[in-house]
């Protein structure tokens, strides 16, 4: 499968880090994970939230997809979901590229 | 006599459409400042208020309002940087998992001081400028030293690494210079710049006449604003611009604070509980933080609960089409405008009292001869505070002719 990621879609051997600017915890009160920033707050759907949850600038993309696929067996190929996820999130500089 | 049977209404109401939860919880933590700047949104009659909480009251306060769901705490005032404690409380506000922001003039604010709230786990520091000149933000701050302490806190918040909100409030006076504004913002590396027009309330309804720019000032300034958006967008600076207009030129009023008890929780210095920091103004009895917790006041206060859904509201609110939308505006400003707390705000075309506005705006236009400003301080707020008006005049300020910021 990571083989096929490298070579079908550019930017999936990077490494995601979460910008500066933002944190990323899980709100109990609202049963959901959010992204905190100065005087905001962005609260993620689930799969948004599981996504972020791995980025921790260390894991690749493929290393996240790997690792999502893992955690949820029945989920099929998660990979083209994580990929315009992470360009979302770029878009948003939620997150850059290490 | 039970409870269970005095269900009203009102209650009904509410239970099918439940409120939400105090996801911003903003700490006013003194009323003590340094600086006079006339467009305060802390109540006239500060002055006059209880003994401000202490340390231990309020981590008791961020520990209930965190488990209620709050999210964002503000620590504000006032100046917060005068509260000795503030290392501190931002340690246990941290700990418990809020996302902290330090909302400050910055002055009195050192390198040292910036580093240890960094130490405490301080997550963004904003800080407000008066003006991008150093005379008019100095004269506006009533500190002759404050434009260079503004410069040198803002450069060492972006070098100890910290987000940085820059905050210029606008007014007559400075936002012709919205350019140089911007400019500087730029220059110092600010992520968010807040362009926030005054919002006519505490100190600045009692100085609208000195504040409130005429329609064509704010549509210069908001395309002057747009131009540098793509100008910084094409140069790859991802400073966001955010400019706010004043609802004084709006048809339709803000849906103030996203609604009434809906997101937003203020806990001003001496303990009280409001929907909102003007709310004080309103002739409602508040919660205090001493005698009641956090849940009562945000689920069971009649302050709270007085204008949730829309039992409250009087035509022609009641039967607009538009209700659920903007809430029927602002309460602090029917009240202020019109003496009636449960009036549409007047700032809707379809209110009666929409002439108040358009009054306003006509007096934006005259031409400016002679400022009569009543700075924010201690002095004239315990004016304010025993009931009598304290109009204070400084021949100092903009008593050159034309546009100060020239």
């Amino acid at each position: 499968m990571s083989n096929q990621l490298n070579s079908a879609v550019n930017g999936s051997g990077q490494i995601p880090a979460l910008e500066r600017m933002f944190r990323f915890q899980w709100e109990p009160a609202q049963q959901a994970y959010v992204l905190l920033y100065p005087e905001g707050m962005v609260k993620l759907n689930q799969s948004a939230g599981e996504i972020l949850s791995l980025v921790d600038g260390e894991r690749s993309v493929v290393d996240i997809c790997a690792a999502l696929m893992e955690r949820f067996p029945d989920a099929g190929d998660l990979s083209g979901d994580v990929l315009e996820f992470m360009e979302v999130a770029r878009e948003q500089r939620w997150i850059h590229y290490r | 006599m039970s409870n269970a049977g005095s269900t009203t209404a009102n209650h009904l109401a509410r239970e099918a459409r439940p409120h939400g939860q105090p996801l911003w919880l903003l700490a006013e933590l003194t009323y003590k400042c340094p600086l006079q700047c006339p467009y305060c949104s802390n109540p006239l009659d500060f002055a006059g208020a209880g003994a401000e909480l202490s340390t231990e009251e309020w981590i008791d306060v961020f520990r209930q309002a965190r488990a209620m769901g709050a999210a964002q705490l503000g620590f504000s005032g006032g100046e917060p940087l005068v509260r000795r404690d503030l290392e501190t409380l931002i340690a246990e506000a941290r700990q418990l998992g809020f996302y902290t922001n330090l909302i400050t003039s910055g002055i009195g604010l050192t390198g040292q001081r910036i580093a240890a709230f960094r130490e405490a786990g301080l997550d963004h520091i904003q800080v407000s400028f008066q003006a991008a000149d150093e005379e008019v933000n100095n004269l506006l701050a009533g500190s002759k030293k404050a434009f260079e302490q503004k410069l040198k806190i803002a450069r060492e918040v972006k070098a100890q690494g910290y987000p940085m909100v820059l905050n210029f409030v606008t007014h007559k006076h400075n936002i012709d210079r919205i350019d140089r504004i911007i400019e500087l913002c730029v220059e110092l590396e600010a992520d968010y710049v807040e362009l926030a027009t005054c919002q006519y309330y505490g100190w600045a309804y009692e100085n609208r006449e000195d504040l409130l720019p005429t329609r064509a000032q704010l549509e210069r300034a908001e395309r002057i604003t747009n131009e540098y958006r793509e100008k910084l967008q094409a140069e790859g600076n991802p400073v966001k611009l955010i400019f706010v207009t004043p609802d004084y030129y709006e048809e339709r009023p803000k849906k103030c604070m996203n609604g009434w008890g809906e997101i937003f929780l203020t806990v001003t210095p001496d303990g009280t509980a409001l929907p909102c920091h003007s709310a004080r103004m309103l002739p409602l009895e508040f919660p205090n933080v001493k005698d009641s917790s956090i849940e009562q006041i945000w689920n069971e206060s009649t302050g709270f609960n007085y204008f949730r859904g829309d039992h409250w509201m009087k035509e022609p609110c009641r039967s607009c089409s538009e209700k659920e939308q903007d809430h029927g505006g602002c309460r602090c400003q029917a009240y202020m405008m019109t003496g009636d707390m449960h009036a549409a705000d007047p700032v809707c075309g379809k209110s009666p009292d929409h002439g108040l506005i358009l009054e306003a705006r006509q007096a934006a236009e005259a031409e400016y001869t002679e400022s009569n400003i009543t700075f924010r301080n201690e002095r004239n707020s315990r004016e304010f505070a025993k009931g009598a008006r304290g109009q204070v005049e400084d021949p100092r300020v903009f008593a050159r002719s034309g546009s100060p910021t020239d």
